[in-house]
């Protein structure tokens, strides 16, 4: 699978480097790596240190990956100023944000409606995602599609997939 | 006990009707997968996971190693008939595929790529069984710190080496290195970054990781693109058969194909995108018909088609002998393994020597399983394309959230799988590598393990890790793996390196 079926795709062709000094995805990654390296050594700090015949301990190994994280933020923030910014491919908010709250509803609703209830949200707001918005339709098949699933993994299969009131009066689980 | 005999023993293994049965499972989801764009091997295997928990090891296994198989075939049908590869490893079969489809020879290009695709991996399987015993050899004089060179080894070839950027590659590297701390620290029982949370002590599954990096990520990217290229299926017109010039043609970018391919799978030198890539540029370089590329030189499919097969067998001999994963879908095998309380490794092949063996003739089995369900049946697989994108993604949700919930129902997991999600895709759209983090996650704790064995051994002296010479010399490797390629973009010669991105599967 690929998320870019061509590089064309991420580059368009003849698209200009972007008029702006500096490259605000390449400072906003800096700052992300330069965040995750400082709770590495925060919470190595925490940890008491048994080197034993090693020499190196639990902390120890944090602490480098967290020494890598600081250089490549840095990297990345010498990068930012220096290098030309890449052109990131053009993308609409509308179904990064269906899908997003799709999957918020799903992990919030799975315990008290059941998988396919639950899985049929799901379903209708990536189907909304990638254009079809009649969530009357979409809805209903999405609720019949994680029904059938749950029957081939939950009942042929024995997952425990977590059984909601639709899931009793269908299966009697 | 030679090769030979084990191989034998293995196919009396493999003839069993019930494991015949999973490899057919596994080969036909394997080209299902293959052949729908947006879903690969790497995250079938992760979500089958939790679904095997209870079943046959040697069964699930054998599937895993026919769904890997059955994606590269199934790869090359989307490339060719639709222009989008269906897997990262038949990016470059698009390009000449593709145009033979458009002129109408789409058949010959399917049945190039089943054939070279069989040819590859009954030589590169065959390879790999009579291969692997030597490596096994001499992996069991390998201590701690060889592993741990090994490891480091991977880990550069697998990030900095190839791609457009070695910083972008370690930096998923490194994300994947960090996820891999949270939890207990295997050595010593200590809790590491879990944050009082007790579901974090546990670690972070790999399989939720690569379900939402591959599936929810790619979800969220394709949903968001502007421009969506909705080209249509092209038709097979015409006889699916080649003429004698065209096997003529084929034959040798097979052979060609399959030698390439084999070495890149097995060295942890990339993955099957890599192989595909190199061939297509040999292919180029040997052609007789250097007018016809770009415009659908048959060669430029059957080569590509053979390495990625080929490279996907290579791809088992580290995996089997050493434990080491060096692709995505391998990585996700690894954990399959693990999963079953086996630890790939040359001592597998001593203690579990009937499932080895049994694995490697199941494949065999299923490249004959593989070529028949793509050659008569290629109607079939094509009809799979007409699926409408909305129903296919949403579809693919439902079944990544039915894995995560599967393995572990419960907040915290979901709400991983959300957050990676966001961040597969942050790390697709500002193109960073998403394989290096996968590795990175199960090969980290690994690494970390045979370093502070290393050091225990030595009593703390670090320079025991340069002291052996395999050691020195794979640690030296790893260095000329990351310094070369970033001399090479320096000096503008970066581009070849950019079109080898070793990226999904």
């Amino acid at each position: 699978m690929t998320g870019t079926p061509d590089h064309d795709a991420r580059r368009p062709p003849g698209a200009a480097p972007s008029p702006r000094r500096v490259d605000r995805v390449g400072l906003i990654v800096a700052v992300g790596l330069a965040a995750l390296s400082a709770v590495l050594f925060w919470d190595a700090a925490r940890i008491p240190s048994t080197g034993g015949y090693a020499g190196i301990g639990p902390a120890d190994t944090p602490r480098l990956i967290g020494l890598g994280l600081a250089l490549l933020a840095a990297w990345a923030a010498w990068d930012a100023f220096k290098a030309p910014a890449e052109p990131a491919p053009a993308q609409d908010l509308p179904p990064i944000l269906w899908i997003v709250g799709g999957l918020g509803l799903q992990l919030l609703l799975f315990r008290s409606a059941g998988f396919s209830i639950a899985g049929g949200i799901l379903f209708a707001c990536t189907a909304a995602a990638f254009g079809r918005r009649k969530l009357w339709i979409t809805l209903p098949i999405g609720i019949v599609f994680a029904l059938a699933v749950f029957a081939v993994f939950a009942m042929l299969l024995e997952l425990s997939l977590p059984a909601g009131p639709l899931e009793r009066l269908v299966f009697g689980v | 006990m030679g090769a030979f005999e084990q191989l034998l023993n293995g196919f009396a293994v493999a003839a069993d009707p019930m494991i015949l049965f999973y490899s057919l499972i596994g080969v036909t989801l394997g080209t299902a997968v293959g052949v729908l764009p947006g879903i690969g091997p790497a995250l079938t295997v992760a979500l089958l996971l939790p679904v095997t928990y209870g079943l046959d090891p040697a069964g699930s296994l054998i599937m895993f190693a026919g769904i890997y198989y059955g994606g590269m075939y199934g790869g090359s049908t989307t490339s060719i008939l639709l222009n989008t590869p269906g897997e990262s490893a038949s990016i470059v079969t698009a390009l000449e595929g593709n145009k033979m489809a458009r002129a109408g020879r789409g058949g010959p290009a399917l049945a190039t790529a089943a054939i070279g695709s069989f040819v590859a991996g009954l030589i590169a399987t065959l390879l790999l069984a009579f291969l692997a015993p030597s490596v096994v050899k001499l992996a069991l004089v390998f201590g701690p710190r060889e592993y741990f060179a090994l490891m480091v080894l991977a880990f550069v070839t697998v990030s900095a080496a190839f791609g457009d950027s070695a910083r972008k590659g370690l930096t998923s590297l490194f994300l994947g290195l960090a996820l891999a701390l949270v939890g207990i620290d295997g050595l010593t029982g200590q809790a590491r970054l879990s944050f009082g949370v007790p579901q974090l002590l546990d670690g972070i599954e790999v399989t939720t990781l690569a379900v939402a990096m591959f599936a929810i990520g790619e979800a969220l990217f394709v949903a968001g693109q502007r421009h969506r290229d909705d080209s249509g299926v092209l038709a097979i017109k015409g006889s699916i058969w080649m003429t004698g010039a065209d096997w003529a043609r084929s034959w040798k970018a097979w052979l060609r194909g399959t030698f390439i391919g084999f070495p890149i799978g097995a060295m942890p030198a990339g993955g099957a995108d890599i192989a595909s890539f190199l061939s297509y540029a040999a292919e180029r370089r040997a052609t007789k018909h250097p007018e016809e590329f770009g415009h659908g030189a048959i060669e430029g499919v059957a080569g590509p088609e053979a390495a990625n097969n080929a490279a996907a067998a290579g791809t088992l001999v580290p995996l089997l002998t050493l434990g080491l994963p060096t692709t995505a879908t391998a990585a996700i095998m690894l954990a399959g393994f693990q999963q079953f309380g086996l630890q790939p490794g040359p001592l597998l092949f001593v203690t579990n020597a009937s499932l080895v063996w049994g694995l490697i003739a199941a494949l065999l089995i299923a490249n004959v399983m593989l070529v028949v369900l793509n050659l008569p049946l290629i109607g079939l697989w094509v009809r799979l394309l007409t699926i409408p994108t909305p129903w296919l993604y949403a579809g693919i949700l439902v079944f990544a959230t039915m894995g995560t919930m599967g393995a572990n129902p419960s907040a915290v997991e979901l709400g991983q799988l959300l957050v990676f999600g966001v961040m597969g895709y942050l790390l697709r759209l500002w193109s960073y590598p998403i394989a290096p983090v996968v590795v990175g996650m199960i090969l980290g704790p690994m690494a970390e393990q045979q370093l502070r064995r290393a050091l225990a051994i030595a009593q703390g002296d670090p320079l025991t890790l340069v002291q052996s010479p395999v050691a020195a010399v794979l640690l030296g490797l790893a260095l000329l793996a990351l310094v070369v390629p970033m001399i090479l973009r320096a000096r503008g010669q970066g581009e070849v390196l950019a079109h080898l991105a070793g990226n999904e599967d």
